[in-house]
């Protein structure tokens, strides 16, 4: 897709909407590292901020739906742009998700924040790091087109499948241990769940970059990388 | 239909080079790339339509069946009979309707008697779904129809002699969208019957109508593929430019 196409407002719409991703992208990063700061600080404000920009969010997804359709509409795009365009409508979906699960994380910090601290709280933020790297990462791989980056980045959700799955056999022990943990371990297992979908989301917006760039799907056994 | 390497000259001027395609039967194939890229040439080629021009020189091969269509024993009247033709512009006989339809039979002996040409007529309207609009002025003349309705007349003409093989040369380009629309979902159905080559510089109508795509440029047969493949993910960058509005 190296070369521009004839009618040069057709390159400067789908500028536009590769930054309008971006921008919601940037968003939706933002969101998840403040739901986990108000959860760290036990800060009912901070995530009351999170859960009220999730309709900016909204709103977004929106705009970019109605912006593709136009260009469907009247470009009537073919090959790598109706894969661009029609794959945009659906990473802008992602992302939307990916919103709602940081605010998910933001409502539970308000219950969290009336509990006594559980311990293993370290645990969380570091996944989150690699959740929000991800998204950082994915959305390089977007604005550069860069398939293998994606694939990098679509290889990492193990990593946090694994750190889910040992968060929530410690967080287990300690609900055994005293059952005056149960709720708020409960309630970090939901944060944690939440965090492993968001993985989940990157990860299929990996595959959608890797469609747009080779009009193929990723096969889905991964090798061993 | 089967093609091998077929190069065309006009005069000193190389036109098409080495182009090999097989066409398959009861599909529809399109034929894309910018203006003068040669696949006009390349469609006229198959029955033949470019002997008339002058100082034209093809090598290759070209197979109906089997059949060298090119070979000294072939009568070309006969090939256009099996290979039909409808061009750009609509271009009914200056006769009625009735008349624009039942030529071809009767010059190749097609019906027995008034009644047979009857049906063969009203078949070959209803082919080319014009019958019932035009079923009580059968004796006016062709040309008084609108644009569209004269390229289905031009269709019906050509399914008239029962063909294999219809070549369609941009036939929806000088129409309007609705009359368009008349032709493409006659596309569809004639596809049941006949093997049908399409020329067009409607890329939507390509990936609209056709099961393969061509893909020309300067001469060369540059991809020919599964239409879906053609317009989802063009194998060659250079149709991928050309079907995106990168370059023509």
């Amino acid at each position: 897709m190296a070369t521009d196409h004839i009618v040069k407002s057709y390159d400067e719409h789908i500028a536009l909407l590769t930054r309008k991703i971006l921008e919601m992208g940037g968003m939706v990063e933002q969101q998840i590292a403040r739901a986990i700061e108000a959860l760290v600080n036990r800060s009912v404000d901070q995530a009351n901020q999170v859960i009220e920009q999730d309709d900016q969010i909204d709103r977004m997804e929106e705009e970019i739906d109605q912006f593709a359709i136009r260009l469907l509409a009247t470009r009537q795009p073919m090959a790598g742009d109706l894969r661009l365009i029609a794959m945009a409508m659906k990473i802008s979906n992602d992302l939307e998700r990916i919103g709602d699960y940081a605010t998910n994380i933001a409502k539970r910090c308000e219950r969290l924040a009336q509990e006594q601290p559980i311990k293993p709280l370290y645990a969380i933020p570091r996944m989150a790091q690699i959740a929000q790297a991800m998204i950082k990462d994915i959305l390089d791989a977007y604005v550069e087109r860069d398939a293998d980056k994606a694939i990098t980045v679509w290889h990492r959700d193990d990593e946090v499948d694994d750190m889910f799955t040992s968060l929530f056999r410690e967080l287990l022990t300690y609900m055994m241990e005293d059952a005056r943990n149960i709720s708020a371990c409960i309630d970090l297992i939901f944060v944690a769940k939440n965090l492993e979908r968001i993985g989940d989301h990157t990860t299929n917006i990996a595959e959608k970059i890797h469609y747009i760039i080779h009009g193929e799907r990723i096969n889905r056994m991964p090798s061993s990388v | 239909m089967v093609t091998r390497n077929v190069s065309l000259w006009y005069g000193e001027k190389q036109a098409l080079f080495e182009v090999s395609l097989d066409v398959a039967e009861r599909q529809v194939t399109a034929l894309i790339g910018p203006s003068g890229c040669g696949k006009s040439t390349f469609l006229r080629c198959l029955n033949r339509m470019n002997d008339v021009i002058e100082g034209v020189r093809i090598e290759g091969e070209i197979r109906l069946d089997g059949e060298d269509v090119y070979d000294r024993s072939v009568d070309v009247v006969q090939l256009r009979a099996r290979v039909g033709m409808v061009f750009q512009k609509p271009n009914p006989f200056p006769k009625s309707i009735y008349e624009n339809v039942a030529y071809g039979p009767r010059i190749h002996g097609l019906a027995a008697g008034k009644a047979d040409m009857d049906d063969v007529v009203e078949a070959s309207l209803r082919g080319a779904g014009l019958f019932e609009e035009v079923k009580d002025r059968l004796e006016a003349p062709g040309n008084s129809l609108s644009g569209g309705q004269q390229q289905r007349l031009c269709i019906a003409r050509a399914i008239a002699v029962s063909p294999e093989v219809i070549l369609m040369d941009e036939p929806c380009s000088a129409l309007d969208p609705i009359a368009t629309a008349h032709i493409e979902e006659l596309i569809d159905e004639l596809r049941r019957n006949f093997t049908i080559v399409i020329v067009t510089h409607n890329m939507q109508q390509a990936a609209r109508v056709s099961q393969s795509t061509a893909f020309f440029h300067l001469g060369k047969l540059i991809e020919y593929d599964d239409t879906d493949r053609i317009f989802t993910n063009p194998k060659e960058s250079m149709t991928q430019d050309y079907i995106t509005g990168r370059f023509g």
